[in-house]
């Protein structure tokens, strides 16, 4: 699906193109920055102890979110002062690209970046031989894992939207939102194996932000009606 | 490389009013078109008074700065559109190259080392193997200099003859005999039966239509695939008959080696490029991608020294002397160098070429320009630049214990590089090096990557966490 997104919305444009791979770009700058440290603390503590080594992965997990969304922050700068600069270079005095089309191109990159490297090996693995969860684990693992990762890249998407809307009206509130959001659903994929534990809340956030986006990118549900009656 | 703003006018003028009078006009016309609608609208806004005798001179100072903050502006627009025209090249070498890497195993068996690269890396100590690989980056770079100051000596003392064989020798080298080991390999590793004669006419037919599209006229769409495939090709040579970390250090050196090429008033490429523009030619139309098409009359002149730049080095252990000429050819063009011409009239986007070492870079033979568009600007990239990039992502997904991230990793760290150097171009508007910040951003990711995500993302993967 987010391929698809990807094509359909995306990729006519040039510049969009662009601001994708940028925010991806810094997505992985701040996983290669979480994984620093991360690596520093194991290297810098005992490798046989096998809770404290499941300590410092939650750990690191929380402070990768941290770093994510403060990246986003960045991007999020970065793109302002872009879109100042694509504005003064337009014929006609405004920009090419709204905030609103950049804040969802943003949170697509982002999107698909993390879940390019959540799966890809996956499915690289899939390919060949095996079977499934044949030392006592889930057999359902290749399955939750593409639906956690389908969420996770549209809860990207729709916090990018989210969060830009928070900074550009200053609404600390909805930032400080996104942050909790993405730590609760980070942390609810620790209950794994128990999916119940982390996949339902994931959708039922998910459905959360994708309706508040909706709402903070001018739709309603009027219109929500009228696309859909229109269309049959 | 060279300073564009004093000459691009003579090149381009001197270009078109020799060839092509009709574009010239045409051109004008749009402009001129062009700047009485803005003017006229320019009129409009300011609340039409009557016209006295000081409005028609605003206007003509109106219109001269119209022009220029317009020109900047349509420059910079297009920017992203031709960063995606330069995008989609990249990628398809890239894909071509990792798919090739992931299914033939012939390109990541070790069958020996090229003669350029004669220290082993096979030794005992970490000592010794590092020694080894900066005696093999070293003795590469020096070839790939003297090859490059060879070229430009040859360019300079106008010995075309010489060039234009080099580069068609390479050429059949590359387009024949590596797209045959190529195909031979394919087959091989999908089991498909295949008899001797059809592969001849198939490689004969590729062959052929390769050299026509490269070094005369062909569409455009197909020259680019060709030039994509060349590279492609070459990349892969490279990655199979260079060992670890000479490659990594080669990667190095050279784009150091661009910048200082590229930048410095002394440097071979700059001088290449300078040359080139005194003498209002095309710059080594055959080691170049382009993105738009280019039609130029006098395309006898350029296709020598097009194919000079193309063919290079066939890396063969066999055929060495042919080889070392090659290799020498393509090493001078290496620099990459971004000019970005400013004029309307003039189609030529920004040129860059590439050092020599890469191997087959494929001239772009003579970009024709078409008088239809007057705004269509294309770009180009020099063919090393492809032939880099794809070595860099090739041997990140051949040798990596990240493999499908490291390989994720260094294609966005590759492209985004791409995006710099192009803004840069954008901004400065001289013929810049392509390569050094790319490369150092992927291998900056890669060796990251390697060692320090993936342990991350595999522990998480086990556990099944998500961040």
């Amino acid at each position: 699906p987010a391929f698809g997104l990807f094509i359909f919305t995306i990729a006519r444009d040039p510049l969009r193109i662009i601001i994708l791979i940028a925010g991806a770009f810094f997505w992985l700058v701040s996983l290669l920055l979480s994984s620093l440290i991360w690596f520093i603390a194991v290297k810098a503590s005992d490798p046989q102890d096998e809770r404290l080594q499941k300590g410092l992965l939650i750990f690191g997990v929380m402070f990768s979110v941290l770093l994510q969304e403060a990246f986003r922050f960045l991007y999020y700068k970065l793109l302002r002062k872009a879109i100042e600069g694509l504005v003064a270079l337009s014929e006609d005095g405004c920009s090419p690209i709204s905030i609103q089309q950049m804040a969802y191109v943003a949170g697509v990159g982002f999107g698909l970046m993390s879940g390019a490297f959540s799966m890809i090996n996956l499915l690289a693995d899939a390919l060949g031989p095996g079977t499934v969860g044949i030392h006592g684990d889930s057999q359902l693992y290749f399955l939750t894992s593409a639906f956690m990762t389908m969420v996770l890249i549209f809860l990207h998407t729709f916090w990018g939207i989210l969060f830009f809307h928070g900074c550009e009206h200053r609404r600390w509130w909805e930032i400080a939102a996104v942050v909790i959001m993405h730590l609760i659903v980070s942390g609810s994929s620790f209950c794994n194996p128990l999916y119940v534990g982390s996949l339902v809340p994931s959708y039922l956030l998910m459905a959360a932000a994708a309706a508040w986006a909706y709402l903070l990118s001018g739709g309603s549900a009027q219109n929500l009606r009228r696309f859909l009656l229109c269309k049959c | 490389m060279t300073e564009l703003s004093a000459h691009l006018p003579q090149f381009q003028h001197g270009q078109l009013t020799e060839n092509f009078p009709d574009t010239h006009l045409s051109n004008t016309n749009d402009n001129s078109e062009r700047r009485r609608h803005d003017n006229s609208e320019r009129r409009r806004n300011d609340n039409a008074e009557s016209e006295t005798n000081g409005q028609p001179q605003n206007n003509v100072q109106r219109v001269v700065e119209q022009d220029e903050e317009e020109d900047e502006e349509l420059t910079l627009k297009y920017g992203a559109k031709h960063v995606i025209m330069l995008f989609v090249p990249v990628t398809l070498c890239m894909v071509v190259v990792v798919a090739t890497i992931k299914s033939v195993s012939f390109y990541t068996r070790k069958d020996g080392q090229l003669i350029y690269t004669p220290f082993t890396e096979e030794t005992e100590t970490v000592g010794q193997r590092a020694l080894n690989s900066i005696l093999n980056a070293a003795i590469m770079i020096s070839v790939i200099i003297v090859m490059t100051i060879l070229l430009v000596v040859l360019y300079k003392y106008r010995c075309y003859k010489v060039i234009h064989g080099w580069l068609i020798i390479s050429s059949l080298l590359l387009l024949f005999f590596f797209s045959f080991i190529y195909l031979g390999e394919v087959f091989k590793t999908y089991n498909v039966a295949m008899d001797y004669i059809t592969v001849a006419l198939m490689i004969w037919n590729f062959g052929v239509v390769g050299m026509i599209c490269i070094h005369w006229k062909g569409p455009l769409r197909l020259q680019q695939a060709y030039l994509i495939m060349i590279s492609a090709l070459m990349a892969l040579v490279f990655i199979k008959y260079l060992p670890e970390w000479t490659a990594w250090l080669i990667l190095a050196v050279i784009s150091v080696y661009d910048l200082v090429a590229v930048l410095c008033p002394k440097g071979p490429l700059r001088m290449l490029v300078e040359t080139a523009q005194e003498r209002n030619e095309t710059l080594f139309p055959a080691l170049i991608y382009s993105s738009t098409m280019v039609w130029l009359v006098n395309m006898a002149e350029e296709d020598p020294e097009a194919q000079r730049k193309s063919k290079n080095s066939t890396y063969n252990k066999q055929a060495l002397a042919s080889q070392t000429q090659n290799e020498d050819a393509e090493a001078d063009d290496g620099g990459f160098s971004q000019e970005w011409q400013q004029q309307r009239d003039n189609r030529i986007g920004p040129i860059e070429s590439t050092p020599e070492s890469r191997a087959a870079v494929q001239a772009l033979p003579s970009n024709s320009q078409t008088s239809e568009d007057p705004e269509e600007r294309g770009v180009k990239l020099g063919l090393g630049d492809f032939i880099f990039y794809s070595v860099l992502v090739g041997k990140a997904s051949a040798t990596a214990s990240g493999d499908w991230n490291t390989t994720l990793a260094c294609f966005v760290a590759i492209l985004i590089g791409l995006c710099l150097t192009l803004l840069l171009l954008a901004i400065f508007k001289k013929a810049l090096p392509a390569l050094p910040i790319s490369i150092t951003f992927g291998l900056v990711f890669y060796f990251a990557t390697d060692n320090l995500v993936q342990p991350f993302m595999d522990q998480l993967a086990f556990h099944q966490f998500y961040i």
